[in-house]
Order: C-alpha cells, then structure tokens, then sequence
C-alpha cells in the first residue's frame, strides 16, 4: 500500500514539474523544475530497488549538469521573453508529433501486452545475483564483463571535459601571465649586485 | 498493485513531454537541451523498471552509461552555448546561420 502511494506521488510530481520544466517562462525556473523532476526519478528508481543508480542520478544529475545549467542560464545575458515569441505558433506541429509519438509507444506497449516476440533467452549472465545488494552486484557486473565498456565511458567523460575547457578557454591580451622558462634562466649574478657605498652616498638603482 | 506498465506509462509521458518541449521551445537553446535531459531521464526510467521486471543488471549498467553520455553532452553543449554567445551575443536558434546550413 505504502508503495503504492509512493509511486504516485513520486509519478504525479515527475510528469508535473517535467511539464513545468517546458512550460516555464523563466528558464531558471525551468532548471529548478528540472531539478525536482531527476529528485523524483530517482525516488521512483529507489522504490524497484535500484538504489544505486537512484544516487548517481541524483549526484549527477542534480549535483552537476543541472548546476551547468543553472550557472550558463544565469551567466549568458539573455532576453528570454524575445525567445519566447514562436511558443503559440509551434504548439500545433508540437502537440502533433507528440501525440504521434505517444500513439506509437501505446501501440508498441499495448502489443507486447498481449505477447512478446520470442526473441531467445537470457543466458543469465548478467543476472541479478542472490544476497547482494545493488551496488554490490552492479559492481561485480561492472569491473568484470563490463570493464572496458566502463572504461570507455571514463574515456568519453574526460574527452567532454577536455572539449569544454578547450573550448571556453581564451587568451585575454591585458593580463601578464607568468613567463616560467624566463624565471627558470634567472641567475644570481645577473639579478643582484653587490655595492658598497661610501657614507651618505647612497646608491642608484 | 504497481507493475511494469506504470513504469512504461511515466517513461512514456515523460518521453513526449521532452519531444514536445523542443517544438515549444524552438528559439531556446537552453530549454532544448533540458528538454533532452528529459527524454534521457525518462529513457533511463525505462531501462531501470525493465532491468528490475526481467531480473537483469544490464539496463541498470547500460542506464549508468546512458548518464555518462548526457553529462557529456551536457557540458559540451553549454560549452558551445557559451563561446557562440561570446562571439555573437545571442542564442536564439533562427540567428544560427554561420555555416549556411
């Protein structure tokens, strides 16, 4: 019953702040509705015991890339309500193509309702062992058959992170950087000079 | 009680509504990437739900590399967002014709 309840709730609000994430005007409020809709997913992930990807969800998701979002939207100096100036004229052809869509998925859920293609077994592989929990057993599965599949995809994210630091680095030409090979061939002899002079002489520098 | 067809039913919804916010948005490119995210998120929900009907990690793993790809696509993205506003000072999608596409 608690379950049940549960997944409404979790459901109810992720279509509805899904919705709002589209609908907002302000796109800030797009990104916290965003926020709110992945706090969700994973709440509805947790409820089929898949509490490990619930978190990376979670840490992801909301802890980096809708941050990114929040930081670009609040950085660029926009004016969002010129963007918003097609939203009544393209809701036709959008509502079309989404009623279209979800015409075709009823259609293919509504098919495999009354039978699934056979299209071979499992060969039990990869699957969910006995007595472990979810990390656990997602990492076994990971660091074993999926292990250069997993490194892959540390590969890609370092190439991401690399692209975008490429990206928006720039060169500004009013800063005076540090000059390290210029430091290094610095010698004592050529940078200090030993004087001594006479009483109330001083020295010129 | 709750089965697989209530997860297959929010996945779904949540799917169109990502579609339907990238016709809704057309001139935002901000609001086109999250709704990317959301068709990413609802794929996700999907392949978790199938993964815990069928008794089989796979999709929890394929959903965490699904994730590796959006964060991906995410910060290139913005970082792309971020030059082109540099350059030209707007991101409104019509004014994107540098490459006469």
């Amino acid at each position: 019953m608690i379950q049940a309840i549960a997944f409404y709730l979790f459901a109810s609000l992720v279509i509805a702040s899904g919705a709002i994430t589209i609908l907002a005007r302000n796109p800030v409020h797009s990104v916290l509705w965003l926020i709110l809709a992945f706090f969700n997913a994973a709440g509805l992930m947790v409820l089929i015991g898949a509490e490990f990807i619930a978190m990376l969800l979670v840490i992801v998701y909301v802890g980096a890339v809708a941050v990114l979002f929040l930081f670009v939207v609040m950085m660029l100096d926009i004016d969002f309500a010129a963007m918003r100036a097609g939203f009544i004229k393209n809701a036709p052809l959008g509502l079309m193509i989404a009623a279209v869509l979800l015409a075709e998925i009823v259609l293919g859920v509504g098919a495999w309702r009354t039978g699934a293609l056979q299209l071979g077994v499992a060969n039990g592989a990869s699957a969910t062992p006995e007595g472990l929990s979810n990390t656990a057993a997602i990492g076994a599965l990971l660091y074993t058959r999926y292990l250069f599949l997993f490194e892959a995809a540390g590969i890609i994210l370092l190439v991401a992170m690399i692209g975008a630091i490429v990206l928006t680095h720039r060169q500004r030409g009013d800063v005076r950087g540090q000059n390290i090979s210029r430091q290094i061939a610095r010698r004592p002899e050529e940078a200090t000079v030993n004087v001594k002079p006479a009483v109330g002489q001083g020295v010129t520098l | 009680m709750i089965g697989i067809e209530h997860y297959v039913v929010v996945s779904s919804i949540l799917f169109v509504l990502g579609v339907l916010g990238i016709f809704l948005n057309r001139k935002n490119v901000i609001v086109i990437l999250m709704a990317i995210e959301l068709i990413l998120l609802a794929v996700n929900i999907n392949f978790v739900a199938f993964s815990a009907f069928l008794h089989d990690l796979v999709g929890q793993i394929f959903a965490m590399f699904v994730l590796t790809v959006a964060a991906g696509e995410a910060a290139i993205g913005l970082a792309i967002l971020v030059i082109y506003f540099r350059g030209r000072g707007t991101i409104a999608v019509d004014d994107v014709n540098r490459m006469k596409g």
